[in-house]
């Protein structure tokens, strides 16, 4: 029963998830290449100015409503923070 | 007298957009407000059969239009409601007989005569959409609970937006409880999480839909029917009423509970 459940019972979660992708890059027009050349190119320039990790850096179109935002949340490495504990 | 123009499109063909004009221009004239229907959809016209009032077809949309009749010949009157119209689309001609402001034009017409007037859109996003919003004060975007359907919606939520004609109002048709409960169809709230736009309607897949189409009788006028009465809500809720949603699951209450005591008992 439980194993029977689980092979049908979650399209409905896949079909959310793959919409919400897909409505992201057709209302902005953005591919998921296209949103990564633009996160190598932003990188390139903000390291100019500062030390960043690029590991760290997470740059995603974001949805309020019906309104898109390109949300970039790029962690600054600090030479003078120091670890209290 | 002024009517409200509503267009009923969705994008993708399929979903409902015939089915929902002809039921709820039925549940607003049962309330005895005065309606017109328009066959956006010129080459392929169908709300003449869905409504069953195809054998009475003598002028069309085309012919209003192009000054070979006036409008009142053109509009074929639903004798089973009091104040309940239909104006079909021409069969024989193609959407580039008609013109957003040929649109505008008629329905400035009518709205002093009626308090509705529904036009029904064709599927897809090209002329014969943007002839069908022109003249609208408000759109609804019909769409069923299925990634293309709702992907497609979305599509031309953004297109009215663009119109200035939003925000469009939602109708989520052919929802069907089971697949929901096992998890196999995205919900209602999933739908509108996704578009982003207000709910006026929920219609659960009711096979009564397909019976009373076939009869050319929209589901509206069957008593005791769960599709008929969500469409009468969304005729309801368009009138400024507060009207609860259905509970969908109000008519498997019994054999739930009757399942659930069975199985429980061969466990």
């Amino acid at each position: 029963m439980a194993a029977w459940r689980k092979k049908v019972g979650r399209s409905a979660n896949a079909a959310k998830e793959r919409l919400k992708l897909v409505l992201i890059h057709d209302r902005t027009d953005l591919t998921p290449k296209a949103v990564d050349q633009m996160k190598n190119e932003l990188m390139e320039v903000i390291s100019r100015y500062i030390a960043i990790d690029p590991e760290a850096v997470r740059i995603a179109v974001t949805q309020d409503g019906r309104e898109q935002r390109l949300v970039a949340d790029i962690p600054i490495k600090s030479s003078t923070r120091r670890k209290v504990g | 007298m002024t009517a409200t123009i509503i267009t009923i499109t969705s994008g993708k063909g399929g979903v409902g957009k015939t089915t929902t004009t002809a039921n709820v221009a039925l549940a607003l004239a049962e309330q005895g407000d005065k309606v017109v229907c328009i066959d956006g959809d010129i080459g392929l016209r169908n709300l003449d059969v869905v409504m069953g009032l195809e054998n009475r077809i003598v002028y069309d949309l085309v012919d209003v239009i192009e000054g070979r009749c006036r409008l009142k010949q053109a509009m074929i009157r639903d004798k089973r409601m009091n104040e309940l119209y239909l104006i079909p689309a021409a069969q024989t001609r193609d959407k580039s007989a008609v013109t957003p402001s040929d649109m505008v034009r008629l329905g400035d017409q009518l709205r002093d005569e009626f308090d509705w007037v529904l036009i029904d859109s064709p599927a897809g996003i090209e002329r014969g959409f943007r002839n069908s919003i022109a003249p609208a004060d408000m759109v609804l975007v019909v769409t069923n609970p299925e990634v293309s359907a709702v992907r497609d919606a979305d599509r031309i939520i953004g297109l009215v937006e663009a119109e200035e004609k939003g925000p469009a109002k939602l109708v989520i048709n052919r929802l069907n409880i089971d697949l929901v409960k096992r998890g196999d169809m995205l919900t209602a709230e999933d739908v509108v999480e996704l578009l982003a736009i207000d709910l006026v309607g929920i219609v659960p897949e009711d096979e009564s839909v397909v019976v009373s189409t076939n009869r050319g009788q929209p589901v509206v006028m069957e008593a005791n029917t769960t599709a008929g009465q969500a469409f009468r809500n969304i005729g309801l809720r368009l009138k400024g009423q507060e009207v609860p949603y259905l509970d969908l699951d109000a008519k498997k209450g019994f054999f739930h509970s009757l399942s659930n005591m069975l199985r429980s008992g061969g466990d």
